[in-house]
């Protein structure tokens, strides 16, 4: 679906079409270090790209982002450090997870939110139903249907379905 | 001439919608059969105008017209005809107009087919609808004429974008719109029940079948256009999480919300005012996700700097809908008696854990999708919201939600019992410990997250077959009688077991890609060979040829399993010509349930080429489960009870109760 029918305008505009990332060159020797690479590639936006992480895209600012990653891991950097380092330079907007903070609260908290309050909601409805249920008791069966029910427990009703 | 006539039969049919939106209100208010009789009449006239007006912009584009702009914008006379017809609607005006044209014919479709339906709920329900067609032709005469004129004429048109020169332009579009534009129709019908102030068990009856068929063609469209992506886009994702992706998703997880709920309000006349807002939210994502895919505020802020006329003209149509429909809601709501009471542990308790979860999944996906436009709108402060974002807060959602789902059918309506549905379950839940511990096994102690998913896959499936067996009672009655049970069971029971667990094959097919698939990426020249999960892969060689309106660069590869040649792929590499666009061609080989994939990269220089290749185990069980889930949709669509309509509402407490 992706690009889809956004396809008319954005594809147009991808630099290089469809994409092919992580050239041959570009691996660390360290198969450990190449994984962690990896994943932190793809946290991390393409940000000439459509939503694509810099392990999706092969956009030459991608290929010099995986570049860098990869610098900064074989200098010893932790993950959080390789962030903070690309964030310094780059800014929020190069994660594609962003940080919890004060501008992104509506951002994380918005579904948690609508589930304790629906919840909330269905809870107090069914205790306004259950209450109002137990004032009003379901009115008995008429006579009628007192003796249409003898006849079906006596056997002669039709069968089922 | 044609494009003319076109012209004008829009707007003629613009006239007519106008027509249609306000005379048939008119008649209901004065219970005055004559008005209200305007409005089939108008809604079949108005899909035979539409139908004509697209048409003449198809036949433009087949006979290459370039004296129409849109047609030499987006099509080449070398073109081949399939992609000359689907390009069409591979474009902004012309897919606008698919939009209206799929509008009327299901307007049309109520007026024909809803001939059960009581004089002044169908007088509304058009009406309604009318009202979102007189949106949208305006919108498109006003801003997005396909027709217009261009003088001189160029000798070629300057063709379609390579990426859309496929099949699944001519697959895809067309089912996500028959599945947005159909819950116009739920839409329409809330509205109408909100004017009337009237609403019973036999108006969910008419609306579930519109919903269900909306969310079969959503379903269906979805799924198609990720399986497209995946082939076509060639780096063999097939999700990403990407705001036009939600804009279709995001109507889906609300649309089988309503499914549910319109369940319970038919079974039990119950959460009538929640259904009703629901069918609301619905149309409304729907018209978001129009408004965020057509209006260009997606692909950047400053596309609405370009034309921003569009934009702002949608955004009014979302605001008077969306708005007008919140509005209406919040005034005539309280109208709407309550319905039955039930337990928190019933069937009904089950399917408002249901839209309960399915609402914040919702929400997630739409601040993730909204956020960062509205925080840059707010605040000028840029941040991005992809997939590591969504797999935090939508996937723990789904997590409670599949496991419940088995749980579902088992309860009894009114007042269920967890335990007893629990005690029938079991075999089901031996099924997915079973399943867990040989996939621990096979990986040897593989990422355990993937194998508890694997068994809530099999968890999904099991219980969803489980239940249509415990339904036959073979055990009590005898195996004959049992499968006389199983064939005299409604087909709509069928249709949850069957959607169901294609819910499980598609959970299935994402565990199994994301966690076990094996990648490689090399550079390979002629006899070379390399190995890739199972596979070993040798390059033969290449050769250069020339398409109809591209070149190509062909790759030709021999896969083998220990030593025995399985499949031969030709990935390769165009080049078209107009567009001056590259595109990569992957080669997929399916073998069972699993694809082998290989895409080509850029040459080396030295006669090398970068080839990416993955093995991908039961990849295809993600597209098969949705349309699985379709077939689902399908089979309760066609369930008797609501082939033959609903029963007069009177009729109906006399009528005997359907079995369960």
């Amino acid at each position: 679906m992706r690009r889809r029918l956004a396809a008319f305008a954005v594809l147009a505009a991808l630099a290089g079409g469809p994409a092919l990332a992580v050239q041959p060159s570009e691996r660390l020797p360290d198969p450990a270090q190449e994984a962690r690479a990896r994943a932190l590639s793809t946290e991390l936006r393409c940000m000439v790209c459509q939503n694509q992480s810099i392990d999706d895209s092969d956009a030459q600012l991608a290929k010099d982002l995986r570049v860098l990653v990869r610098e900064r891991i074989s200098a010893g950097d932790s993950d959080a450090e390789v962030l903070d380092y690309l964030v310094d330079r780059y800014g929020e907007f190069v994660l594609l997870k962003p940080r919890f903070k004060s501008e992104t609260l509506v951002l994380w908290l918005t579904a948690p939110a609508i589930l304790i309050l629906g919840g909330g909601v269905a809870f107090l409805a069914y205790r306004r139903r259950a209450a109002r249920a137990a004032a009003t008791p379901e009115p008995g069966l008429s006579a009628e249907e007192t003796r249409a029910l003898d006849r079906i427990l006596a056997g002669d009703a039709p069968a089922e379905r | 001439m044609t494009a003319e006539i076109g012209h004008f039969a829009l707007v003629l049919a613009l006239a007519l919608a106008l027509v249609q939106s306000v005379v048939p209100i008119i008649g209901a208010r004065r219970r005055d059969a004559a008005l209200m009789a305007v409005a089939p009449a108008a809604a079949l006239a108005q899909c035979a105008l539409i139908g004509l007006s697209f048409a003449a912009l198809t036949q433009a584009y087949v006979v290459s017209d370039f004296s129409i702009v849109n047609v030499v914008e987006n099509s080449h006379s070398l073109k081949p005809m399939l992609y000359k017809v689907t390009g069409v609607w591979g474009n902004h005006e012309g897919s606008m107009l698919l939009w209206v044209l799929i509008l009327a014919i299901f307007g049309a479709a109520v007026a024909a087919f809803g001939r059960n339906l009581p004089a002044s709920l169908k007088a509304n329900v058009l009406a309604v609808q009318g009202w979102v067609t007189v949106a949208f032709l305006a919108f498109i005469l006003a801003t997005s004429n396909p027709f217009l004129r261009l003088d001189p004429a160029p000798y070629e048109g300057r063709d379609l974008n390579p990426v859309l020169q496929d099949i699944g332009l001519a697959i895809h579009p067309p089912l996500l719109y028959l599945g947005y534009v159909g819950f116009s129709i739920s839409f329409a019908f809330a509205i109408a029940a909100l004017i009337e102030g009237r609403i019973d068990a036999a108006w969910a009856r008419w609306v579930r079948p519109w919903t269900l068929a909306a969310w079969c063609f959503l379903t269906a469209g979805i799924a198609m256009g990720s399986y497209w992506a995946y082939y076509e886009l060639g780096w063999g994702g097939w999700w990403f999480w990407d705001p036009v992706e939600n804009a279709s998703f995001m109507p889906w997880l609300a649309g089988t919300a309503l499914l549910h709920s319109a369940v319970v309000m038919e079974k039990r006349n119950a959460l009538k005012i929640w259904t009703v807002l629901l069918a609301i939210l619905t149309f409304s994502l729907s018209l978001l996700g129009t408004f965020l895919v057509r209006s260009g505020v997606l692909t950047s802020v400053h596309a609405f700097a370009t034309d921003p006329a569009r934009g702002v003209f949608i955004l009014v149509i979302l605001c008077l809908f969306i708005g007008g429909g919140l509005t209406l809601f919040a005034l005539r709501a309280s109208t709407l008696t309550q319905g039955g009471v039930f337990a928190p542990i019933s069937r009904e308790g089950a399917l408002v854990l249901n839209n309960i979860i399915l609402t914040a999944a919702c929400a997630s996906v739409l601040v993730g999708t909204l956020y960062p436009l509205v925080l840059e709108g707010l605040t000028g402060e840029k941040i991005s919201v992809g997939e590591p974002f969504f797999n935090l807060t939508f996937g723990p959602l789904m997590v409670p939600l599949l496991m419940a789902v088995p749980f579902g059918p088992y309860l009894a309506w009114k007042r269920g019992d967890l335990l007893a549905a629990t005690q029938r379950l079991w075999f089901a839940f031996a099924a997915a410990i079973v399943t867990v511990a040989v996939v621990a096994y096979a990986t040897s102690g593989g990422p355990i997250l993937a194998i508890l998913g694997v068994g809530l896959a099999a968890w999904l499936i099991v219980g969803a077959v489980s239940e249509l067996v415990s339904r036959a009672r073979f055990r009590e009655v005898g195996f004959m009688v049992g499968l006389r049970r199983l064939a005299g069971l409604p087909r709509s029971t069928y249709g949850t077991t069957v959607a169901h667990a294609g819910l499980g094959m598609t959970l299935l097919g994402i565990v199994a890609v994301t966690s076990f698939q094996s990648e490689t990426i090399t550079v390979m020249k002629p006899g070379d060979t390399a190995a890739i999960g199972r596979y070993q892969i040798t390059f033969d060689g290449t050769d250069r040829s020339r398409g109809p309106n591209y070149d190509q660069l062909v790759v030709h590869m021999t896969a083998r399993q220990d030593g025995v040649v399985v499949a031969k792929l030709d990935p390769s590499k165009r080049f078209y010509t107009v567009r001056q666009m590259p595109t990569t061609e992957a080669s997929i080989v399916t073998h069972g349930f699993s694809q082998l994939y290989l895409t080509l990269g850029d040459e080396t220089g030295d006669g090398g080429i970068v080839v990416r290749m993955w093995d991908k185990p039961l990849v295809t069980l993600i597209w098969l489960g949705a349309l699985v889930m379709m077939l689902g949709g399908g089979l309760s669509l066609s369930d008797r009870r609501l082939r033959v309509g609903a029963p007069k509402p009177a009729r109906a407490s006399a009528a005997p109760v359907a079995a369960e």
